[in-house]
């Protein structure tokens, strides 16, 4: 009995953080799902005319500076899944009018409760080459932060967040604008900084693509930290914090 | 533990694979539902109002001759070919007349003769078709604007429907596009009859066509033959304005 006793390894008491907001949660999943349908809402337009140009005009003489197959981008990939460009319009300025909405109340909250501020933005020793260079190693070794440092984002999540909410969003919103031919008689410098509406349209189709990039790899490493806590804390809120390695 | 754990991702991915699916065959349907595209479309009213409130008057891009597109592409019908096109053709649109119709105190009959005595404007701006491309052409014609002081509108008139020459399916009236008298009053707005400085050919719309330069190339009506003030738009084609609209596409073309 007294030997059981010796034997008893002092269990370490897993540590609960409240890690994302309600706001954050609730916007997150109108974010994800809006954003998806917007992809694939976005390929079934794309797939109207499947090349990309570059300058003021585009049209069949002209130069393609890229084509994708014969017919663009398979069926599946595309919403609607059959080729329907009015519905595919329908549901892409649905969307997209619904994720300016969204992202604008997250801005807003996010600004006035420090999250952005606290959070996400990098600070100077995150971003010294040192640090940089650590992190991008850990990421390669599959080596995620544990204890107090999983508390907060590391310095690539903070960069990669940063860079969709304030780089490719803004970018997208922009690009996309620009292509209206309402809009653009409004903001014709819009025109101008983008060097033409077929431009615009190459750069809203890579901001797409990117943001596409950004997804794969969010979810192939919320598989790899551990899906069921990443997803719960985003659900509930609730985070279990990988406990720290008894040194 | 690790057996538990293992289970759970499992289910994860599975389940969200499961939720991905129905999600898409959801989606299919949603677009499929009468009622669903109501919900859809209600951004087109959002989109019209911000760009009325936004855009105002503001007048389309105007580019350079060094801008123009070497070749304008056309699209859609390239040449209605029916007997009585065919014949006007035949004559140089001689026997062409343009009929201004509907909520009007004076109705219209104008050849290109008379068109061409009106004072004409001159643009080089961009077609920007619902398919993606843009192609950049020079564009002479009469403001509709001033066709329709002529005509003198009716207080009650709120749209201008345009009517063609070509049948893309034979059986339903043919093409017809309709806009509001914000953009019908627009000084871009023109009854186009010279495409880069010569007769609009026969596949870009000879010899008259709209140009409406805020919004997408579908709303740009070839082949006109008639043009009618009307109040509203319920009973001409099937009731959203237009060929395409009457087949999903958004009566306000201007994204």
């Amino acid at each position: 009995m007294g030997q059981t006793a010796l034997l008893r390894i002092p269990m370490q008491k897993p540590e609960i953080i409240r890690r994302h907001s309600p706001a954050t949660r609730v916007l997150h999943w109108i974010n994800a799902l809006s954003v998806f349908l917007v992809l694939m809402s976005g390929l079934q337009i794309f797939n109207a005319d499947p090349y990309l140009y570059w300058g003021q005009h585009g049209a069949e003489p002209d130069p393609v500076l890229l084509a994708v197959g014969a017919h663009g981008f398979p069926h599946w990939a595309t919403l609607p899944s059959w080729q329907g460009l009015a519905t595919g319009r329908r549901w892409h300025f649905f969307l997209a009018w619904l994720l300016v909405f969204n992202s604008l109340a997250y801005l807003l909250i996010s600004l006035a409760s420090g999250h952005i501020r606290r959070d996400l933005m990098p600070n100077r020793r995150e971003i010294a080459p040192g640090h940089l260079l650590r992190d991008i190693w850990d990421h390669f070794r599959l080596r995620f932060p544990r204890g107090d440092a999983a508390k907060h984002y590391n310095v690539l999540q903070k960069l990669a967040y940063v860079g969709v909410i304030f780089v490719l969003a803004p970018t997208l919103l922009a690009t996309g604008l620009t292509m209206s031919p309402g809009f653009d008689a409004a903001c014709p410098w819009l025109i101008t900084l983008f060097g033409g509406r077929q431009s615009a349209r190459t750069i809203h189709f890579t901001a797409a693509m990117l943001v596409a990039l950004f997804i794969a790899v969010h979810l192939i490493m919320i598989l790899l930290a551990g899906p069921w806590n990443e997803v719960r804390s985003m659900i509930t809120g609730r985070y279990v914090v990988p406990p720290g390695k008894p040194e | 533990m690790s057996r538990h754990v293992w289970t759970r991702r499992q289910l994860l991915l599975r389940g969200s694979a499961a939720v991905g699916g129905l999600l898409l065959g959801g989606c299919d349907r949603l677009s499929r539902s009468p009622s669903f595209q109501q919900v859809l479309a209600s951004a087109e009213h959002l989109t019209y109002r911000a760009q009325r409130l936004i855009v105002g008057e503001a007048l389309a891009r105007e580019f350079s001759e060094a801008d123009l597109s070497p070749i304008f592409r056309s699209n859609g019908t390239s040449n209605p070919n029916n007997d009585l096109y065919n014949r006007l053709r035949v004559g140089g649109f001689a026997e062409w007349r343009l009929r201004v119709r509907g909520l009007v105190q004076q109705p219209l009959e104008l050849s290109l003769t008379d068109l061409r005595a009106m004072p004409a404007r001159t643009q080089i701006t961009r077609h920007d078709c619902v398919e993606g491309w843009s192609a950049i052409g020079k564009w002479t014609g009469v403001p509709l604007g001033s066709v329709l002081n002529r005509a003198q509108l009716r207080p009650e008139a709120r749209y201008v429907v345009l009517y063609c020459a070509d049948e893309l399916e034979r059986n339903d009236g043919g093409y017809y596009e309709s806009i509001d008298l914000v953009d019908a009053f627009h000084p871009q707005t023109l009854l186009a009859y010279e495409l880069n400085g010569r007769a609009l050919p026969v596949a870009n719309g000879a010899p008259l066509r709209l140009r409406v330069e805020r919004q997408l190339g579908y709303k740009q009506a070839k082949y006109l033959m008639r043009i009618e003030a009307v109040e509203r738009l319920d009973g001409i084609g099937q009731g959203r304005g237009g060929y395409w609209e009457d087949r999903g596409y958004e009566w306000y073309a201007g994204i």
